[in-house]
């Protein structure tokens, strides 16, 4: 049974190198845990999404990654913290097409398709912490969020 | 997966010259200034050399975010506005499917499995599979 | 040990339970490593047995000393999750029934009970009592950490044993150079067209093949969410630069298609599985010519 050693880890998010470690340490966590290929690709783009949003919109912030079980399923949880704006209209970010920030508008909407679990709490003024959650099998019974 | 352990890849991303056709290669795990810098080179080298085709190969790219899916979108449109015509090759399943997931189907960018069949693409005038069978 | 007489030399119930395991901790690994749940499950040595008696005498002092012995969830139990889960089905995989190995748990009970009344039998009937009920509140919880735990634990097992049916169950064949077929039969549910999608897709890198043909002809129903994952599946292939053709819709799952507003309007189809590869194949340049010269020919 692989071991939780590695996963736990709080990384800054403060330029565009940091989203190349935030992805790799995603990555091995990932694979650590027992991912599958597919899988990991997924959790490490969403990564990569919310991590650039983290910089871009929250004006830079950090991700805290640890492992989690639940029902016998391992699973890793990603949390994004940012002290910036906030986010004014959640509903509005998390559709398609929404950008402020010059990407193809799939940041956030996109993220929330690519993992099991998906959470956002924003304050305006005060900052945005989006936590993501996946599961190497399909997903537990009690789950955090549809 | 040694790559993965492979430090980022900042700086200039080499543009090969085959013939009329312009080739990059892209490794591992690109910063974001990295891919920003290869569509202004791509977009100079394209106008010095007037190239008509060019080739990206991801095939050793483990992830494409909607950063890189729209800078490899963007310098698809803006190749075609030189004239010239890109072809994305190698994309790897497990990245396809992240994308097609992510909502970003890239509907304007010509893809192939390998560089032959790009070559191919870009070479013959018109796509092969394109050429139908005369009617009655 | 030392008399009971006043009152207040008997703490709570939950603290007498929990000085009690820890002190009969020994006592009671032994007597369970003679239990069938023990016996059977540590079959190496006996030691073994009783070692992992104790853990489970630790948890359960652990999980009364934080006063939550109705608790299942409490985390006390946490360190031993584990070890009660792979108890719990291997007892499953011996045969025995959901019940039966609950009741193997409840005799885990009498022994420790037992124990427990000869310690503390001095003291006031009221107390022992109140003693006697903690434990079995206690071990009664200990029993639904046991159920739970297997239940998850089978849960998994057949999530994986389900996995790898799938993949047996997707064969992809490689029809004509650079044209890969699956042949789908029977219900698609997200699962399994995940692993469709995931298996074609590879054998695409595999096999550099530039058509695919997906056929359903052996699927008995399409809903929304299977034509959606066909669609992922098409558009997937089309950003590595091979494409998907679906042959096989059958009369009734066009009109499904159609009844619910899906636009397949991008995906190529063909009728049969015949038809695409012939499609593919011309589209390769390789055109099937009859003996006869009468195959498709209009002349």
């Amino acid at each position: 049974m692989p071991t939780g050693a590695g996963v736990e880890a709080r990384l800054p998010i403060r330029s565009d190198m940091d989203l190349v470690w935030v992805r790799q340490h995603v990555r091995q966590a990932a694979a650590q845990l027992g991912f599958g290929l597919v899988d990991q690709t997924k959790l490490v783009t969403a990564a990569s999404e919310l991590a650039r949003n983290t910089l871009v919109h929250g004006g830079g912030g950090h991700m805290e990654s640890e492992p989690v079980v639940s029902g016998g399923v391992r699973g890793l949880r990603l949390t994004f913290s940012d002290e910036g704006p906030g986010i004014a209209d959640v509903e509005r970010a998390l559709s398609d097409g929404y950008t402020s920030g010059g990407g193809l508008g799939m940041g956030l909407g996109g993220a929330r398709r690519l993992v099991h679990d998906f959470a956002i709490e924003t304050v305006p003024g005060a900052g945005t912490t989006v936590r993501v959650t996946s599961w190497t099998a399909r997903p537990p019974r009690q789950r955090e969020e549809h | 997966m040694s790559e993965a352990f492979s430090g980022p890849v900042a700086g200039h991303v080499p543009v090969l010259r085959l013939g009329d056709v312009l080739m990059v290669t892209l490794q591992g795990d690109l910063h974001d200034s990295t891919a920003q810098q290869l569509q202004q080179d791509l977009a100079e080298t394209i106008t010095h050399s007037g190239a008509t085709g060019v080739i990206i190969d991801i095939s050793g790219v483990e992830i494409v975010d909607s950063f890189l899916g729209r800078v490899l979108a963007e310098i698809a449109a803006q190749a075609s506005l030189l004239a010239a015509r890109t072809v994305v090759v190698g994309m790897r399943p497990a990245v396809a499917i992240t994308l097609v997931e992510l909502g970003l189907t890239l509907p304007g960018l010509r893809t192939a499995l390998s560089t032959e069949v790009a070559m191919d693409l870009l070479t013959q005038g018109a796509p092969r599979v394109g050429v139908r069978r005369e009617s009655p | 040990m030392p008399e009971h007489t006043a009152e207040e030399t008997h703490g709570s119930p939950t603290h007498e339970v929990r000085d009690f395991l820890r002190r009969r901790r020994e006592q009671i690994a032994q007597r369970w490593a003679d239990e069938p749940l023990f016996r059977s499950v540590f079959t190496v040595s006996r030691d073994e047995a009783v070692e992992a008696g104790k853990a489970v005498v630790d948890a359960l002092a652990e999980v009364a000393d934080a006063g939550r012995v109705d608790d299942p969830d409490a985390a006390g139990f946490s360190g031993v999750r584990e070890q009660l889960a792979r108890m719990g089905v291997a007892r499953g995989r011996a045969g025995l029934t959901a019940a039966q190995v609950s009741s193997e748990l409840a005799t885990l009970r009498q022994p420790v009970e037992n124990l427990l009344l000869s310690d503390i039998g001095e003291a006031p009937a009221e107390h022992v009592r109140a003693c006697a009920t903690t434990l079995t509140v206690l071990m009664g919880t200990l029993r639904v950490v046991v159920m739970q735990t297997a239940l998850s634990e089978g849960e998994a097992l057949i999530d994986r044993q389900r996995l790898q049916l799938l993949e047996v169950a997707t064969p992809v064949i490689k029809l004509w150079d650079g044209i890969v077929a699956v042949p789908l039969i029977g219900t698609l549910d997200s699962a399994r067209s995940q692993v469709v999608m995931e298996t074609l897709l590879q054998s695409i890198v595999e096999q550099q093949a530039r058509f695919a043909i997906l056929d359903i002809t052996g699927v008995p129903t399409v809903d929304t969410l299977v034509a959606q994952h066909l669609m992922k599946t098409v558009a997937a292939a089309r950003l590595m630069g091979a494409e998907c053709i679906v042959s096989g819709i059958r009369p009734a799952i066009a009109q499904t298609i159609v009844h619910l507003g899906l636009d397949l309007g991008t995906v190529i189809t063909r009728a049969g599985l015949a038809d695409a590869l012939k499609y593919a194949l011309h589209q390769l340049g390789a055109d099937i010519v009859g003996p006869t010269a009468n195959g498709t020919g209009h002349r």
